[in-house]
């Protein structure tokens, strides 16, 4: 981004950076119509339904006929809320699940700010999203929507924890805080991701369980099944959400979709090789396209990667049963807070010992 | 353009700092709080300390402020009741405030005269997390260690603090659970038509 500004001088920069800002915010809001179709087809077939079929082929513009309703319904506030918080708490949570968008490096080179510390950018952004939540939930002035977010800022606080020693790992491993030298080091097919380790072949057992656990603990949270418990429909009509309509509600969907999205990217970029294919190709092979074609089937890698990470949240979505919130608070502090402690020190003491980096 | 966002940040930073005591409602306070967090943040990053800020907001905003805001949220405040008899204290108030307001006096002036050491986050290595790294876990190892054992010691003693046994409520035993199977529990008896068992 710098570089940009500094080349072009400082307007012309400037509009190119709002202008990749806007590309990759309508690429993604455009592919986030498509994923949420997705999520209800799989979940239907999951349940041998058909799904929406009815808008468009294949039902492929329901989302855009349910984005049009949410935009012209009514926008009702209960008398009881606190107006400012009520309607800030989904911006806020729309503007925080964008704004970790910034540092996720696409294809080699494509992303809008190549951070230093990108991955802690990204844990620090993703921790915030609980702010919309608790605003959410205690602005209604509601009970349900009450219990919802003190079920969620424990839930979420808690899946942090081991969340941040997992991303350690990784970090120990590629040596680098920064997304872009994370994907690298994994470059050179499927054999080289985080996932299935071949240079670091005495931690795979360990780089495996990880991938796992983080996971689970993305399911977690980003408040999906089996671990929605602040939107149990069963036990908390639909938790922080109930007083919301139209287009808040809409804005807090979005940003709940694109929290998940997010976390696929994660594990994408932390276990699963970025934009790297599966098959290593030689830089001589890709040196006779031109570069944008190259970085168009980098980009594909990635997008076919997220999709795959995001069909395995749907499916988890269809098949298990929810939680109980005792639990959930157990897997989190008594299971995976130690396992991804022990973790951090086996690989820490392989970094050290096998001598892979200074 | 630096500068620019500086006071921009700064502007932003006092005033929410000045309506964090000023709200009325005291979750409005923790909000403001918060805001004041992170836009320190964002000063942060204007120095070039952006492991700092990214550690600032994980922290403060991200887990400090979500269990102040936590709560602060289940109080049940009667706000009436507590703005009764808050002038009793207002002596109290002017003594802190007339201390925090010279010592900040006394550090401009006393920077005035001739100290001009800058800020400079990584003086010789590529980036500041290796800096801090290097520093923190060689000259200042004693001390990092010693800060972990004091925050140890902290969370030992809120746990025995909380921690209670009941012998009345019946428990859960996981392990147990999930290495019970069918034939621990149920049994498939043929019953003849007629018979009873």
């Amino acid at each position: 981004m710098s570089g940009l500004i500094e080349n072009n001088g400082m307007l012309i920069g400037w509009l190119m950076v709002i202008g990749q800002m806007l590309l990759f915010t309508i690429v993604l809001l455009l592919s986030l119509a498509f994923l949420l179709l997705m999520d209800r087809k799989v979940w239907a077939a999951v349940m041998m339904r058909k799904g929406p079929n009815v808008v468009g082929p294949f039902g492929l513009m329901q989302s855009f006929a349910d984005f049009g309703k949410f935009l012209l319904k009514e926008i009702i506030i209960p008398a009881g809320a606190n107006k400012t918080v009520f309607i800030l708490a989904p911006i806020i949570t729309l503007t925080l699940a964008f704004a970790s968008w910034a540092v996720i490096p696409v294809a080699p080179g494509w992303v809008i700010s190549d951070l230093n510390v990108g991955i802690l950018y990204l844990f620090a952004v993703s921790s915030l999203g609980v702010y919309g939540i608790i605003m959410g939930g205690w602005a209604s002035n509601s009970k349900y929507p009450f219990l919802g977010s003190l079920r969620s800022a424990a839930q979420m606080v808690s899946y942090e924890v081991s969340l941040g020693l997992i991303i350690i790992t990784v970090i120990l491993l590629s040596g680098s805080m920064n997304l872009t030298d994370i994907v690298n080091a994994q470059s050179g097919g499927l054999l080289a991701w985080n996932l299935f380790t071949v240079q670091h072949i005495l931690v795979w057992p360990v780089m495996v369980v990880m991938f796992v656990m983080f996971f689970i603990s993305a399911l977690a949270e980003t408040n999906r099944p089996p671990f929605d418990l602040p939107e149990a429909e069963s036990e908390l009509v639909a938790g922080y959400q109930v007083e919301y309509s139209s287009t808040p509600y809409l804005l807090f969907m979005i940003g709940e979709y694109l929290n998940i999205v997010l976390m696929c990217a994660m594990m994408v970029i932390l276990f699963m090789g970025g934009w790297h294919g599966i098959v290593p190709m030689g830089a001589d092979f890709l040196n006779q396209f031109p570069e944008w074609i190259v970085n168009l089937g980098h980009l594909a890698w990635f997008m076919a990667k997220v999709v795959f990470c995001f069909f395995l949240f749907a499916l988890v979505k269809a098949v298990v049963p929810r939680y109980r919130y005792d639990q959930l608070m157990r897997l989190g502090w008594k299971i995976f807070l130690p396992t991804a402690l022990v973790a951090v020190v086996l690989v820490g003491g392989y970094v050290v010992y096998s001598g892979v980096q200074a | 353009m630096e500068l620019i966002a500086f006071y921009i940040f700064a502007a932003i930073v006092t005033v929410s700092a000045l309506a964090v005591i000023m709200a009325k409602n005291p979750v409005h306070s923790v909000l403001w709080l918060i805001l004041a967090f992170f836009t320190s943040a964002g000063l942060l990053v204007l120095i070039g300390a952006e492991f700092l800020a990214m550690l600032l907001v994980v922290v403060y905003v991200g887990a400090v402020a979500v269990l102040f805001l936590f709560v602060v949220m289940m109080l049940d405040v009667d706000f009436v009741e507590l703005k009764k008899g808050t002038l009793n204290y207002w002596p109290f108030g002017a003594l802190i405030g007339v201390a925090f307001i010279a010592q900040i006096g006394l550090a401009v002036f006393a920077r005035e005269g001739g100290n001009t050491a800058t800020f400079n986050p990584s003086p010789n290595a590529a980036t500041n997390t290796e800096a801090i790294g290097q520093v923190m876990y060689t000259d200042y190892f004693l001390l990092f260690q010693l800060a972990g054992l004091i925050l140890l010691v902290a969370m030992i003693g809120a746990i025995v603090l909380t921690l209670r046994y009941r012998t009345d409520v019946k428990r859960q035993n996981i392990a147990e659970q999930t290495a019970r199977r069918r034939s621990d529990a149920t049994e498939a008896v043929h019953v003849e038509p007629g018979k009873g068992i």
